[in-house]
């Protein structure tokens, strides 16, 4: 129950600083991507005061042995980086620029939700599906090569 | 260029609210909080751990209903979208394919990657940010102009 009541919590807390820093505008976001037009420099403070808190308190927090209340600490262990990341990352920019709107924001706004804000949510949920499915095809499939071979 | 409507002291505040949020995760629960791996988590799930992962995303929208509940200027509710339906279907399926393959959006790469001095993250954020700033180039000052 504790862990469950941790996630709303963390949550919430995500969703009303998207709303404070009003990330959930996606005017204000497309302004920050027009460095060549009306450009609103409010994103990089988002992202400077996230990075401020988060870069002082990840070190302290990783220095414990196991989470409060996890078994383990499950922070990603890759460090190269392959094409995969860049081509997703390519498209994500596109439709990101394209609308404004990146997974967080996207999902807060759901509090004020009107049929826009569902039409992106429900394109976002098809795409992010669709992905998923054909990565763990591909998975699969290499695996399964892998082992004959 | 002409900087327009900089709000510095909202952004930062939020900001932190972000940074303490990925704190708290990690803290509690040893999880990043990258919104793309958490919400994809629960669109078509691995194995077992789906609840704190749709309670996360239910605080998303509580913490827009909070600030709206605090009446807290702007109003949320006069927010628009800057594009027609047929954009935002586009835009938001390149959102889910692209976070999705490249395994991390602004959150999990951009703040709690970067601040983990992931060196995938920064090539991450550098990627998705630059091709951000050439999809609005091309959009409002060459097909725009």
């Amino acid at each position: 129950m504790l862990p469950l009541i941790a996630a709303l919590v963390a949550g919430t807390l995500f969703g009303l600083g998207l709303a404070v820093a009003q990330m959930v505008d996606p005017a204000k976001v497309i302004n920050f991507l027009d460095l060549f037009g009306t450009w609103d420099p409010s994103l990089a403070f988002v992202m400077g005061g996230g990075l401020l808190v988060n870069a002082i308190a990840t070190p302290i927090i990783m220095r414990r042995k196991t989470p409060l209340l996890a078994e383990f600490f499950r922070t990603p262990t890759k460090h190269q980086v392959d094409k995969r990341l860049i081509v997703g990352g390519v498209i994500f920019g596109v439709g990101w620029g394209l609308a404004g709107y990146c997974p967080g924001p996207m999902l807060t706004s759901l509090s004020f939700a009107n049929s826009d804000i569902l039409t992106i949510v429900a394109a976002y949920v098809v795409g992010t599906l669709i992905a998923r499915i054909a990565l763990r095809a591909w998975e699969r499939d290499r695996l399964s090569r892998a082992q004959r071979a | 260029m002409e900087i327009v409507n900089f709000t510095p002291v909202p952004a930062f505040i939020g900001g932190a609210l972000i940074g303490l949020s990925a704190a708290f995760l990690l803290l509690v629960k040893g999880r990043v909080a990258g919104i793309s791996g958490i919400a994809g988590g629960i669109i078509l799930p691995e194995k077992g751990d789906v609840p704190w992962r749709i309670l996360f995303v239910l605080g998303l929208i509580l913490g827009g209903f909070i600030y709206q509940w605090m009446g807290l200027a702007p109003d949320l509710s006069q927010i628009q979208a800057q594009v027609g339906k047929g954009t935002l279907i586009i835009a938001g399926l390149l959102v889910g394919v692209g976070t999705t393959v490249g395994t991390g959006c602004t959150s999990g790469h951009g703040i709690c990657g970067l601040a983990r001095r992931s060196p995938r993250s920064l090539v991450a954020t550098l990627t998705f940010m630059g091709s951000a700033f050439v999809t609005v180039f091309i959009v409002r000052h060459l097909v725009g102009a």
